[in-house]
């Protein structure tokens, strides 16, 4: 492609400027081969001078058999900016824990500067790959080429949105379970799902290997796996010992810093009651080598983490305590469960009612009952503290 | 060619270096080699070290093809990105280290964000791609990351992780609602009602889609269409979203709002919502100073206050909001009140008040 129309941005310009990476930069090097990136400088320069967007609502638009995948976007200055008019978003799945060669890579680049603006985003929040504006009659294009290269797109709309997880046992030594395997397993048996959608609203999945949550699994999922374990705290006493010989303070920055004060130390050694433990990863954190997770391990499983809109944001809440995903009774568990849930969610949810706020407004304790799980003590901070109780004997008169 | 539909993302397995591969599950401890690079030790005694370098999300094919010839020419072809949207290299080469840094660099990647670190902020598309942004995301993170380089490279140390993120409306496809420091793009103003709106969107939706019932149908000059009742509405966009004949964008009341104190990590204190700090800035591009200063602020607050690995929430839990509130030099106003939903919960309801 030509290079496009070059725009004045000085306000842009002056983000070239300074020692962290700059955007500008990127959607400069862009218009070098891209009218649609030159334009994009344009429109956003004017942006920047009135203080205000210029992109309309998306539009539907996609390839042929999937209803989610691709976002349309519009600007509201077509006329002054024709190339960007049409500027269409497409979401690519990102292989589990965002690892790559640079042959694949390549290989995404190649495809992208032939039929779109030639600017991504690695990657978007949900996960996914993101290449940032094209136009309709280049879906198909894109699509064909990038199912050549062994990717396919990831969810929009009311659907499963594209799983992501943390590296998990790739690079950390704290991973309770397989986040890669979970991630990507989960995306292979939902694959429907994730380009149909069908759903009242969106459903996020995502896969955390410890307490830690370095995905936000808790903040962001509707669905969030975050590893644990059930046993003892595995601790190496030489290399305790040689923290303190190292001069970290044991008694204040950890012991009296643990949330539930399970722990002892002496001057020597350090005493954990397990019992009280809640695998919170404080100390593991503060003395790596020294301390480890269990080896009895395995995942939480909590739902409906979400953002404000529409009725408040939520935090997810405790479904499974602990499950162990390695086993294949565990993993058709999980799947089941999705299934049960997904089926009272579309029957009652109302439209943009995320799985959280569903199961809120019916009530948690029906919810349970309805996807078909026992009430546990661990789903709760503590018990209700109000008396207006719906008694079920009263209901069965 | 034969269409190929639903094949999922391709197995990562694939894409994994052979010392991941060997050493998968088996990696025994990791920890700091320098700022923003680590080491992964093995069980076997492998070791692969990882090199962070910042990366603005939004990147060009040519930048990403960069980032593949430093892999290959350091890293056997193998590279990730986090969840932060850094670029990370990977070696098992000790010696490729210092090269490595010294390109990127030059490039104009700094190299960090690992550890006790304020790492890159995750943010959003704002007027770059999005129709409902009330600010631009970008412009904002290179204004910040610009004026808090230091914190990230490691030139200045910092008491433990601080996590920024931005959203450019409530939508929030950023976690910015459990940041340690949350940037929010705001509306403040109730939606316009526009003369098709008819033509455009099923009333009935839009009603339902308010969350306080500040919309109603009503008839203007004998056509059908909807009024707000604007002491009832809270700006959240809601309705904008499922009707964009309710356009909410406003060039002068739109801004920044900042929240503070939220988690994700369960590490000694439990997940936790931000809270307003400030509930509005303007919108002054390109480098929105008064966002930069505000956020500086509350950073150093933090760097002087703060225990080992202490997150700012926690360390206003400890220290109580009054007290926070007078060091940041905050006005502490109505809006800092809640008057939604869980309300209630947010008021103090003991007698042990924290002195400012």
């Amino acid at each position: 492609m030509a290079e496009g129309k070059k725009y004045v941005t000085p306000k842009l310009d002056e983000l070239e400027k300074g020692p962290w990476p700059s955007f500008v930069k990127e959607i400069k090097a862009a218009a070098q081969k891209s009218p649609m990136a030159a334009a994009l400088l344009g429109q956003l320069e004017q942006s920047y001078d009135e203080k205000i967007g210029h992109w309309k609502h998306g539009g539907i638009v996609g390839v042929v058999g999937y209803g989610g995948g691709v976002i349309g976007r519009y600007s509201d200055l077509g006329d002054k900016y024709p190339e960007v008019a049409h500027f269409h978003t497409i979401r690519i799945n990102q292989p589990a824990g965002w690892f790559y060669t640079t042959e694949a890579l390549r290989g995404l680049c190649d495809i992208w500067e032939e039929h779109g603006s030639g600017l991504t985003n690695m990657h978007g929040s949900t996960g996914d790959i993101i290449f940032l504006g094209t136009t309709t009659d280049q879906l198909e294009k894109v699509f064909s080429k990038l199912t050549a290269l062994g990717f396919d797109l990831g969810g929009s709309g009311s659907d499963v949105r594209t799983p992501s997880c943390c590296n998990g046992m790739a690079r950390c030594e704290w991973a309770c379970y397989d986040t890669m395997k979970v991630c990507y397993n989960l995306t292979m048996a939902f694959q429907d799902e994730i380009h149909r959608p069908a759903f009242p609203y969106k459903f996020k999945m995502k896969m955390a290997g410890c307490p830690n949550d370095c995905v936000a699994a808790i903040a962001r999922a509707d669905l969030s796996i975050i590893g644990t374990w059930k046993d003892e705290i595995q601790q190496d006493d030489e290399m305790i010992k040689k923290f303190a010989d190292e001069g970290l303070d044991i008694q204040r920055q950890i012991v009296s810093r643990c949330p539930t004060r399970c722990m002892d130390w002496d001057g020597k050694k350090l005493t954990i009651n397990n019992e009280n433990c809640v695998k919170c990863m404080f100390c593991i954190n503060s003395m790596p080598r020294a301390l480890a997770p269990g080896k009895e391990r395995g995942a939480m499983v909590l739902l409906g983490a979400k953002a404000p809109i529409v009725q408040g944001a939520q935090l997810s809440s405790v479904l499974i305590p602990f499950i162990d995903l390695e086993d294949e009774e565990s993993w058709n568990d999980l799947k089941q469960l999705l299934e049960n849930i997904w089926e009272v969610w579309c029957e009652e949810g109302k439209n943009r009612e995320r799985v959280g706020e569903f199961a809120l407004r019916v009530g948690f304790g029906n919810f349970l009952e309805a996807i078909g799980l026992e009430p546990r003590p661990e789903m709760v901070a503590y018990p209700r503290d109000n008396p207006y109780v719906f008694y079920q004997t009263a209901k069965k008169e | 060619m034969e269409r190929r539909t639903d094949i999922g993302p391709p197995h990562y397995t694939k894409f994994l270096p052979p010392v991941i591969q060997k050493n998968y599950g088996k990696w025994k401890y990791h920890e700091g080699v320098r700022p923003g690079v680590m080491v992964h030790v093995a069980e076997s005694g492998d070791k692969l070290y990882t090199i962070r370098a910042a990366s603005p999300r939004l990147l060009s094919v040519q930048k990403i093809r960069q980032y593949c010839d430093l892999a290959d020419k350091y890293c056997d072809g193998y590279l990730r990105f986090t969840s932060r949207n850094n670029v990370e290299f990977l070696t098992t080469k000790e010696e490729n280290i210092e090269p490595l840094i010294a390109e990127l660099e030059a490039m104009g990647h700094p190299v960090g964000g690992v550890g006790r670190a304020i790492s890159n902020i995750v943010h959003t598309q704002g007027w770059i791609h999005c129709h409902s942004a009330a600010t631009d995301a970008s412009g904002i993170v290179k204004s910040v990351m610009d004026d808090l380089i230091d914190y990230f490279t490691g030139k200045k140390e910092v008491p433990g992780k601080l996590r920024i993120a931005l959203a450019c409306c409530l939508n929030m496809c950023g976690a910015v609602h459990c940041s340690d420091i949350a940037i929010l793009g705001i509306h403040r103003r109730p939606p316009k009602v526009m003369p098709n709106l008819a033509q455009m969107c099923e009333i009935p939706n839009v009603v339902a889609a308010c969350p306080t019932a500040a919309i109603r149908p009503a008839k203007v000059d004998g056509k059908d269409t909807v009024e707000i009742i604007e002491e009832q509405c809270m700006y959240c966009a809601n309705c904008f979203s499922v009707c964009p004949a309710l356009p909410m964008a406003d060039a002068e009341l739109d801004g920044v709002s900042i929240w503070v104190g939220g988690k994700v990590s369960n590490a000694r204190s439990q997940p936790m919502f931000s809270k307003l700090a400030v509930p509005y800035l303007p919108n002054n591009p390109p480098r929105w100073p008064e966002v930069g200063q505000t956020v500086r602020k509350i950073v150093e607050i933090w760097v002087e206050h703060a225990e080992p690995d202490e997150r700012l929430g926690e360390m206003i839990q400890r220290m109580g909001w009054p007290r926070f509130f007078r060091l940041a030099g905050i006005q502490f106003s109505k809006e800092h009140i809640d008057d939604y939903r869980y309300a209630a919960l947010s008021l103090k309801r003991t007698a042990q008040v924290h002195q400012a």
